[in-house]
């Protein structure tokens, strides 16, 4: 096995999602076919060439710094689930 | 057992571009909340960050500054937590591949220059802001900050005290605002500071155990709460207990750094090259015209204020704590031609002037070609230095030049030796008992003279030329 089920359970929690047991069953077994098909890809030689993080070779895409309108207030506050006056509302965080 | 403390510092400063880093929102402080957002800052699916040049040349700006190596190539990372004010639940940020690394500044301790290195400088974005609710359970949320760029300057941990500490900081942001790339306002939290600090016994290579600092807005209370957590692990240390490694608050009405409890899971990022920037490289000739464009930097200018103007140290440093002031003294010292006196003047009464209403040296309502003119005016005996006190003040109050100031009140001092003398003959003819005194041996008398000459003259005869004539008069027949 390439991945255990405490491994799966701890990435579920990094992404805040909340599995039932079979679902964790059933990851752990499909994250590890992924892997499994990692090592496939890791056969081929790549002897003497530089990892690319971007799929295209393409470098310095740039903006000038103007300003330009942003979204109105309304549209900003539109998809919250919740919204107080100007804000958005969460559950209160404290750190 | 004698402790010495370790400390290294992350800086953030907000880089002062028009624009976002990713988006053309407006980075400017004060908004209505939630007025400066758009569908990339508010991070919502589908959209494509776009970087701005502009950051990326500031921050190189910096990195020359600060000796940094600049990075052929480099990229953005993700840096994947959840936190309400960052709605795309990464942050964008520079991981392996950071723009600049290996820097270092130079600061003034009392034991003469040390180098302090900086690990790296790289990009980032900033985070949105929140405000709690006090009586409901709930944080509402400002996005306008959200994006607004930033570099973090990761230092060595080369400092060994909290004032070592304090004189890089203090050097970092003035670098910082002499490049007028950040406005160094640390309680808008454009300009922040976080410590990383540990104690090991004196002569000891291995580091302690460390604790990070964070919620120190001002000089002072980063250089308050290092005291303060010095002191906490020395006890600790002295009673046998560990310290343990954590994120603490300084609180600044208790005096206190506070455990964040609770929140000290460990971390795990998951950095990844962001798919949706691509790599920027920066070649050698867009380097040249960066660096090419810098300013003098603070070191420099006071190093050649003390050399050119013969200023000593002290004076070269408060001249030369700002771009402006070091530009309104150098003014006045190259109009007047008396560095000397314009640097006594600028340091004295203007920046007095200025402490006492909150001014900025920008405002100064005396140009400094009049404060030239006056200093001009007091070399070739026109005033004195006395009437000049009253004249600066005058200037300050209303922004007229000297002359006027001195035309109006009929402030020229008296120079004509033949008048002088009259006054002076006709002042001893009334005080033949004090002369006589005088002549006797009494050589205090003479200063009744001195004050009655300047009573007669309303203060406005040339105090060298009074000495001198009663001198010659009273000595005489
Ligand atoms: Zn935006």
């Amino acid at each position: 096995m390439k991945i255990t089920k405490e491994e799966v359970e701890y990435v579920a929690h990094l992404a805040r999602l909340d599995f039932r047991e079979e679902e964790k069953v059933k990851f752990t077994s499909q994250l590890n076919d992924i892997l499994m098909y990692m090592d496939k890809l890791n056969e081929a030689d790549t002897a003497g060439i530089e990892p690319m993080s971007h799929a295209i070779a393409l470098q310095n895409a740039f903006r000038e710094d103007t300003v330009k309108d942003s979204l109105s207030h309304e549209l900003s506050l539109s998809n919250a689930p919740e919204a107080r006056g100007p804000f958005f509302r969460v559950p209160k965080v404290i750190e | 057992m004698a402790y010495e403390p370790v400390i290294g510092l992350e800086i953030h400063a907000q880089l002062l571009t028009k624009s976002k880093i990713f988006c053309s929102c407006s980075t400017l402080f004060g908004a209505e909340p939630n007025t400066h957002t758009c569908a990339i800052c508010l991070g919502m699916p589908g959209v494509l960050p776009v970087l701005n040049r502009t950051v990326v040349e500031y921050t190189i700006k910096m990195a020359l500054a600060t000796n940094c190596a600049i990075n052929e190539s480099c990229n953005f990372a993700r840096k994947n937590y959840f936190y309400p004010d960052l709605p795309k639940g990464y942050q964008i940020s520079q991981y392996a591949q950071p723009l600049s690394e290996h820097g270092y500044v130079d600061i003034e301790q009392n034991e003469g220059k040390k180098r302090i290195g900086i690990t790296r400088i790289h990009m980032e974005e900033d985070a949105g802001k929140m405000i709690h609710d006090e009586h409901l359970p709930s944080s509402y949320i400002d996005l306008n900050r959200t994006g607004v760029p930033l570099i973090e300057i990761v230092s060595e941990p080369d400092m060994r005290s909290s004032e070592e500490a304090s004189a890089y900081l203090k050097r970092l942001h003035e670098i910082l605002v002499y490049l007028e790339i950040c406005d160094g306002n640390m309680e808008e939290g454009s300009f922040r500071c976080d410590a990383n600090v540990s104690i090991r016994p004196r002569g000891e290579n291995a580091f302690g155990t460390r604790t990070e600092l964070k919620n120190m807005n001002s000089f002072r209370n980063v250089q308050r709460a290092l005291d303060y957590e010095i002191k906490r692990q020395q006890y600790i240390l002295e009673s046998g207990q560990a310290v343990i490694q954590e994120t603490r608050l300084w609180d600044d009405s208790q005096g206190v750094t506070l455990s964040m409890r609770g929140k000290e899971e460990a971390h795990d990022y998951r950095y990844f090259p962001d798919p949706d920037l691509v790599p920027i490289v920066i070649d050698e000739s867009w380097v040249a015209e960066v660096r090419k464009n810098l300013p003098e930097l603070p070191l420099a200018k006071r190093e050649r204020f003390m050399r050119d103007y013969q200023l000593p140290s002290y004076d070269a440093g408060v001249l030369t704590s700002s771009r402006v002031l070091a530009d309104y003294f150098e003014d006045v010292a190259n109009l007047s031609g008396k560095p000397k006196a314009a640097s006594n003047w600028v340091m004295g009464d203007i920046l007095r002037f200025l402490n006492e209403e909150k001014r900025d040296i920008k405002d100064c309502p005396i140009l400094p070609q009049s404060l030239a003119e006056m200093i001009q005016l007091i070399e070739n005996g026109t005033i004195s230095g006395k009437m000049a006190k009253d004249i600066i003040e005058e200037m300050y109050r209303t922004g007229k030049p000297p002359t006027t100031i001195i035309e109006e009140k009929g402030m020229v001092q008296i120079t004509d030796e033949a008048a002088l003398a009259k006054t002076i003959a006709e002042i001893l003819a009334a005080n033949t008992a004090q002369v006589e005194q005088y002549r006797g041996g009494k050589e205090k008398v003479f200063g009744y003279f001195v004050g009655q000459v300047m009573k007669a003259t309303k203060g406005k005869a040339n105090p060298q030329l009074i000495n001198d004539l009663l001198k010659k008069m009273l000595t005489a027949s």
